[in-house]
């Protein structure tokens, strides 16, 4: 139990980084659907493999985060044609191994914490901070609104990793309501990522920045 | 209560009523809800002045830091009147001089802000709370303030705007660290209010700051000028009129939480009285803008105010109970006087504003021919304003002069009496120079450029004549008044004996009788003057022109050459820049003279502090650069030095 639980944890320290690695979107989606799998399968672990009401609600939130979710960005990306992050503000290679940075900083903050894991594997505080960070750095150093949109989602698959790091029992409550925030943006930011494109010709955000004044 | 209560009622329903939209803005809700609250405040007022029927009252349900606690005693009830009698005579005004060129929503919106100043002022002076009080002084601020910048699309008054609004919330920033220092337990009903020895001393300047921010004190006044030439007349009248006095207000309130005052409260209130009157009169007369003129004016009469005010405290605080007497009745009344002489002469000079479409008055002149009662009405206000008898200034300057001319017969403070003697003389004489000044140059003489003036409507003249002969009224019934205000300079000086009411009602009743001999004099002359001139033909020439063929009315003394002599004596301390082109050679072409006097304190503090900041403030400029990424960059690390700060602690 305790080995699959940390090759589950390794499996989002990897994905956090081809995250980081990659330039085309389109991977950058698929990993982060793959991200939701996994921490559904953490969130459900604790529960045993005997059906229940928490697996109703944990199969529906990972459904929405691991089909709909992405499906509305990958729409996006089709109709406004953008397959590629191009020029981003720090290279691949640059994000990579800034990446191993924040992930050193994850474990050196996290271990004075002493969170209580509840009875999960002790690598799981500083994963959750590591992919949190990993989503802020995707928000800061991309340039195109998609890659940001992204980043949110991988913010708040952090969070629900909190979520089971804290409320064992109950973690798909916390989630509803982050859950809800987080669908209804990407909701929005859809559309408006739509229309920016259409009515400037590209979705670089550092450019919206000409509306300024 | 009920009357006051009602009061708010309409004001706060006059305030909806004008907000409401489309169709319903040609009725004129606002004015009429401005003139019944006003009304009803009135009669509460006057009530509880005559009556000395003082009320209290707690709500049941609280505020998040405080209770809703009202209530009215004599000081209260002083303001409650005059704020309500200007208030009600300035909603008529308003009505005519908004018209209808302006636009039937935007004299909605006006009255609305209107309408919630108006039960704001009120509100302030019932409080008994401080959370409500500071409540009620900034929704004042804010109301008035969108009440300044009504016509925002000129130049220059937006502004205006900013600077009152700046200087008025940094004298609210002062009034929060006084409120901290009086509620000790965090408990700010105002029954329970104090502090004692060095901590009585900072609130007293702390209200002496935030209060006198407003009022409009010496080195604070900056925002008068501005603001009151900037708003419209019927607004800079209730401002200038009463809105500054709830300065005044707040500072009487004050005094009273610290209990016995210390004697140098008393000389630093005399001093300020003094450098405010001599300085409000002076930069008044370099004034060639009306509405100028007049706010430089409000800064001299609260100079005056708290000459009374000053040698009221020291008296309470040297135990010299008859010139605190006479100290704070001379203040109080002059605040009553002030404030309705210069609404008045808000009004007149608004009046002349509307028929001629300028302020300047150099473009003026001759007025009087086109609109005598504005012109009648603003010679009244200017004659009670320079202090003369039997008007209703000099019954409150002799009362002042009279407390100074005590200290000086009981040997006690002799400095502050002599200050304050030789700094009311000083500025009654500057007063008078002024005002002959912009009357002269505004109503006498001939009109300087083609203008086609009318006399105004009815809705804008009565209320300049109700006040015109308030101001006779109240100089005839000077013991009445005092009377009035007495009960008010009773709460003012705690514990000490209060000199005899008797030796007051006396030496106003002299002044009464010296002012109705007069104005009986007045009256006879001009009787006499009809009697001669009945059945003889009166003709009209021109006045004495030096043997001048072809004399025009460019050649009249300006508002400029007039106050030359004067203005020149204090170049230093004004500091007018005069740019001139004089006449060259036999035959000179052309020549100009154009002079500017800005003002002292915003040349040379305010507007060098202000440089500075905005300096300060540029380099912030680097961190923000309209990217979200960097500002996103910002909260992350900020986040993290928090996380690491909490760990490392």
């Amino acid at each position: 139990m305790q080995s699959f639980l940390d090759i589950l944890m390794i499996l989002l320290v990897l994905l956090n980084f081809r995250l980081l690695g990659a330039s085309q979107l389109g991977t950058c989606v698929h990993s982060v659907a793959f991200q939701a799998v996994i921490i559904g399968l953490l969130a459900l672990l604790p529960h045993g493999l005997a059906p229940s009401w928490t697996w109703l609600m944990v199969g529906a939130v990972t459904l929405v985060k691991a089909v709909v979710l992405p499906g509305l960005v990958r729409r996006a990306m089709r109709e406004t044609g953008v397959m590629q992050e191009l020029e981003p503000f720090l290279g691949y290679t640059v994000s990579v191994i800034l990446g191993v940075g924040l992930l050193a900083a994850s474990f050196l903050v996290a271990r004075p914490l002493r969170v209580p894991a509840g009875g999960m594997t002790q690598v799981l505080v500083p994963v959750t901070i590591f992919t949190m960070l990993t989503g802020l750095y995707l928000i800061i150093a991309r340039r195109k609104a998609i890659t940001q949109v992204l980043g949110f989602l991988v913010m708040e698959n952090s969070i629900y990793l909190f979520g089971v790091a804290f409320a064992v029992e109950e973690s798909w409550l916390v989630q509803a309501g982050v859950l809800l925030d987080v669908f209804a943006a990407v909701f929005v930011m859809g559309i408006m990522i739509y229309h920016i494109n259409r009515e400037f010709d590209n979705i670089d955000t550092d450019r919206l920045s000409d509306l300024k004044d | 209560m009920t009357a006051m209560m009602l009061s708010l009622l309409f004001f706060g329903a006059g305030a909806l009523a004008a907000a409401l939209p489309g169709r319903f803005r040609r009725f004129p809700a606002g004015p009429l809800a401005a003139v019944l609250g006003s009304a009803a405040g009135l009669f509460s007022g006057l009530a509880c002045l005559l009556s000395g029927d003082a009320w209290d009252f707690t709500a049941a349900w609280r505020l998040p830091l405080g209770y809703v606690h009202v209530g009215e005693d004599a000081l209260s009830a002083l303001f409650v009147a005059l704020i309500s009698l200007v208030g009600l005579l300035a909603a008529v005004y308003g009505h005519g001089y908004l018209g209808r060129d302006k636009g039937d929503g935007k004299k909605a919106t006006s009255f609305c802000w209107f309408n919630i100043l108006m039960a704001s002022m009120l509100l302030v002076c019932l409080a008994r709370d401080g959370f409500l009080f500071l409540v009620a002084w900034e929704i004042m601020a804010l109301s008035s303030f969108f009440l300044v910048v009504f016509d925002h699309e000129k130049p220059g008054v937006l502004r205006a705007g900013w600077i009152y609004l700046v200087a008025t919330h940094l004298g609210t920033a002062l009034l929060l660290v006084m409120f901290l220092l009086l509620g000790r337990g965090g408990d700010l009903d105002f029954s329970r209010l104090g502090a004692s020895g060095a901590t009585a001393s900072v609130v007293f300047l702390a209200a002496l700051v935030g209060f006198g921010t407003k009022a409009g004190f010496a080195p604070f006044h900056v925002w008068l000028p501005e603001a009151h030439p900037a708003a419209p007349s019927h607004v800079s009248a209730l401002m200038s009129g009463v809105m500054i006095k709830t300065g005044i207000y707040g500072l009487l309130r004050a005094l009273s939480f610290l209990g016995a005052p210390e004697p140098w409260w008393g000389w630093v209130l005399v001093g300020i009285g003094v450098a405010s009157g001599v300085y409000g009169v002076l930069f008044a007369l370099a004034q060639h803008d009306l509405k100028r003129l007049l706010a430089y004016h409000s800064v001299e009469n609260i100079g005056i105010i708290a000459l009374g005010l000053g040698l009221g405290v020291l008296g309470s605080a040297t135990g010299h109970p008859v010139v605190a007497a006479l100290g704070f009745c001379g203040g109080l009344l002059h605040v009553v006087n002030h404030g309705i002489f210069k609404s008045l002469l808000f009004m007149g000079a608004g009046s002349a504003l509307h028929a001629t479409g300028t302020r300047e008055m150099d473009r003026m002149g001759g007025l009087m021919k086109h609109m005598p009662v504005t012109g009648a009405a603003f010679l009244v206000g200017a004659a009670a304003i320079c202090a003369l008898p039997p008007l209703n200034g000099f019954v409150s300057e002799f009362l002042v002069y009279a407390a100074a001319f005590t200290c000086l017969s009981a040997r006690a403070s002799v400095w502050s009496g002599l200050a304050v003697i030789a700094g009311l003389a000083l500025i009654g004489g500057l007063a008078a120079a002024c005002f002959t000044k912009a009357f002269g140059v505004v109503f006498l003489g001939e009109p300087r450029t083609k203008l086609t003036a009318c006399e105004s409507p009815r809705s804008m003249t009565w209320p300049m004549a109700a006040l015109a002969l308030l101001c006779l009224a109240i100089g005839l019934s000077a013991p009445f008044m005092a009377g009035l205000v007495m009960p008010a300079a009773k709460l003012l000086a705690p514990g000490a004996a209060f000199a005899s009411p008797v030796a007051i009602a006396e030496m106003t009743a002299g002044v009464s009788l010296a002012a109705a001999l007069l104005a009986g004099l007045v009256l006879l002359f001009a009787l006499l003057r009809k009697r001669l001139l009945r059945g003889r033909t009166v003709r009209s020439s021109l006045t004495w022109d030096c043997g001048y063929a072809a004399p025009s009315a460019r050649m009249q003394y300006t508002a400029s050459s007039y106050a030359m002599p004067v203005v020149g004596m204090f170049r230093l301390l004004l500091g007018t820049r005069v740019h001139a082109d004089p006449p060259e050679g036999l035959f000179p072409k052309g020549a100009s003279l154009e002079s500017h006097t800005e003002d002292l304190m915003m040349r040379r503090i305010y507007g060098p502090v202000a440089g500075v900041l905005s300096g300060l403030a540029d380099r912030f400029r680097l961190l923000q650069q309209g990217r979200t990424h960097l500002y996103i960059l910002y909260i992350v690390l900020a986040i993290l030095f928090l996380f690491l700060w909490n760990l490392a602690g």
